[in-house]
């Protein structure tokens, strides 16, 4: 049985998730929550010569969320800080390929704001 | 059961609503009269002496009436507010607390039955004391009574909890601590709703309810009071006996002392049509009949391998009909999500009881399904196999 917004991708990344656990020696750390939902979200990233070499997360949340944190952490790998920065949740949109109610787009733009949250600190 | 006629929007709109705790629907009678009081009988009440105010003023203490007889006190204890959030915060401004006083809280209060006391406590240089639960989430009355001492100033304490749907035995718990003294506030929200209260054998200092989740209009809640000298926390017109340049003299002995401001009388009026509904189709039968739902709930998602139903069974304690739930490896969101995708509402998070479920390790939330007098064991049928769809989605 299928459901368009949990197609194979989403289930994908989020049973076998890239990047899960943490940067040895990250050069920043950010955590974000949806405490309303429970989502939580802990980014590790190293910043070498303005570009991000190595990204990953950590945290619990639903499916969206944490496929989306798959697949942005896999996106902004070997980019530019400046490039990244400029990134909205349109990208993240465009990474999931789905179309998400305002209560579940709080959940796919948690990596954002978590990502954003380490590169202002790095 | 069949009163789906009775309600516009189940009848337009083919959905299955699970999430009655949060607000229910409402009834063609309530609605009717709330358009009624907009098209036939505006006026502000206690003030004009023309005939159309004189009107409103008699609608409005006669629906004081109807619902100090529904919860079975005198209507002179009955305040009207704009729901349980507004009736709690009254109650903890007025109550008289002093540095070391101790307010009594238990693990199924909801946000509005702890913040305010938080609040209350922090002002006053008072302390909040929790009690335990037992292992099948009951409350631990042993451990409760314990913690009730002679510095025990409030106890607050729901009837039904808004997630586990746990009848609390408070007969003997209100009786208990107003043997020590204390002032007890009783949360009716989601007890109103489900089974015919009696506040007056309660023997409770204050109990607060919303009209919006017993099929009334939103922004209208009660407050029902025994000490009415307390002090108002909201002053204004309508409240007092005279005003002078000096100071004001607040109204005696009269529910008018806490209804600050014109009333919203549009509510009141509603919310006493809505009585008058329930009492029609009647408690008992409502009862019943979310009983029958909550136990065919019960055994049918219980009966799937990856889901974890919460609190004791209906068989061993009293429940009203609500049903908390996990399934095993996905988030409530998810579960919540792929339902309501099929028409099936229910609701998904820590249902602002987020102590409980911090308690409870389930910091990622529960999924909740709660039942109303329209609900049908076909509705419940569609719950299981939007669950069990979950689990196929989620392999």
């Amino acid at each position: 049985m299928s459901d368009a917004l949990y197609r194979e991708l989403i289930l994908e990344e989020y049973k076998h998730p890239k990047n899960k656990g943490s940067v040895e020696n990250p050069t920043s750390t950010c955590t974000k929550n949806n405490t309303l939902c429970g989502d939580k979200l802990t980014i590790t990233l190293t910043v070498s010569d303005g570009v991000v070499t190595d990204v990953k997360f950590d945290g619990i949340g639903c499916a969206i969320s944490l496929a989306s944190a798959s697949l942005f952490t896999e996106h902004i790998k070997g980019k530019a800080v400046a490039e990244i920065e400029q990134m909205d949740e349109k990208v993240i949109l465009d990474l999931l390929g789905i179309e998400l109610n305002p209560m579940r787009m709080k959940c796919a733009v948690l990596v954002l704001r978590a990502v954003a949250g380490a590169l202002e600190v790095k | 059961m069949n009163v789906t006629d009775d309600f516009p929007l189940l009848k337009n709109k083919p959905l299955i609503y699970l999430d009655n705790a949060a607000t229910t629907q409402k009834p063609a009678a309530v609605i009717n009269a709330v358009r009624k009081f907009y098209e036939e009988e505006c006026a502000t009440i206690h003030r004009g002496l023309y005939p159309l105010s004189i009107n409103a003023t008699r609608l409005y203490e006669h629906a004081r009436e109807r619902i100090a007889e529904f919860i079975r006190v005198p209507s002179q204890h009955i305040v009207f507010t704009s729901g349980t959030t507004d009736s709690i915060n009254l109650v903890a401004q007025a109550v008289p607390l002093k540095k070391g006083d101790e307010i009594l809280l238990t693990p199924h209060e909801h946000h509005a039955n702890i913040v305010p006391w938080q609040e209350a406590a922090k002002r006053a240089g008072a302390k909040v004391v929790w009690c335990t639960l037992k292992d099948d989430l009951t409350l631990d009355l042993q451990d409760l009574k314990k913690r009730i001492n002679k510095r025990t100033k409030v106890l607050a304490i729901t009837q039904v909890s808004n997630v586990l749907g746990i009848v609390n035995p408070l007969k003997e718990i209100v009786a208990y601590a107003k043997d020590e003294g204390a002032f007890v506030l009783v949360d009716g929200a989601q007890a109103v709703p489900h089974m015919q209260v009696n506040v007056n054998q309660l023997g409770c200092d204050a109990y607060v309810f919303s009209g919006h989740k017993m099929y009334g209009p939103t922004g209208i809640g009660v407050l029902y009071l025994k000490d009415l000298s307390l002090e108002p926390a909201r002053t204004g017109g309508d409240m007092i006996n005279d005003v002078t340049a000096e100071g004001a003299e607040f109204a005696k002995n009269e529910p008018r002392r806490f209804e600050a401001g014109t009333p919203n009388m549009a509510g009141v009026f509603g919310l006493a049509a809505c009585v008058d509904y329930l009492e029609k189709v009647g408690m008992g039968a409502i009862h019943a009949q979310e009983e029958k739902l909550l136990r065919r709930a019960w055994d049918a998602l219980g009966s799937l391998p990856r889901v974890q139903l919460l609190g004791p069974s209906p068989d061993k304690e009293r429940r009203a009909g609500i049903l908390a739930f996990t399934v095993k490896g996905v988030a409530p969101h998810d579960v919540a999500e792929i339902l309501a995708r099929d028409g099936v509402c229910i609701r998904a998070g820590k249902h602002c009881a987020h102590p409980l479920h911090y308690q409870l390790g389930l910091a990622e939330g529960t999924n909740r399904a709660s039942f109303a007098l329209y609900n049908t064991d076909e509705d419940v049928d569609a719950l299981v196999a939007g669950v069990e769809k979950v689990t196929e989605v989620f392999k």
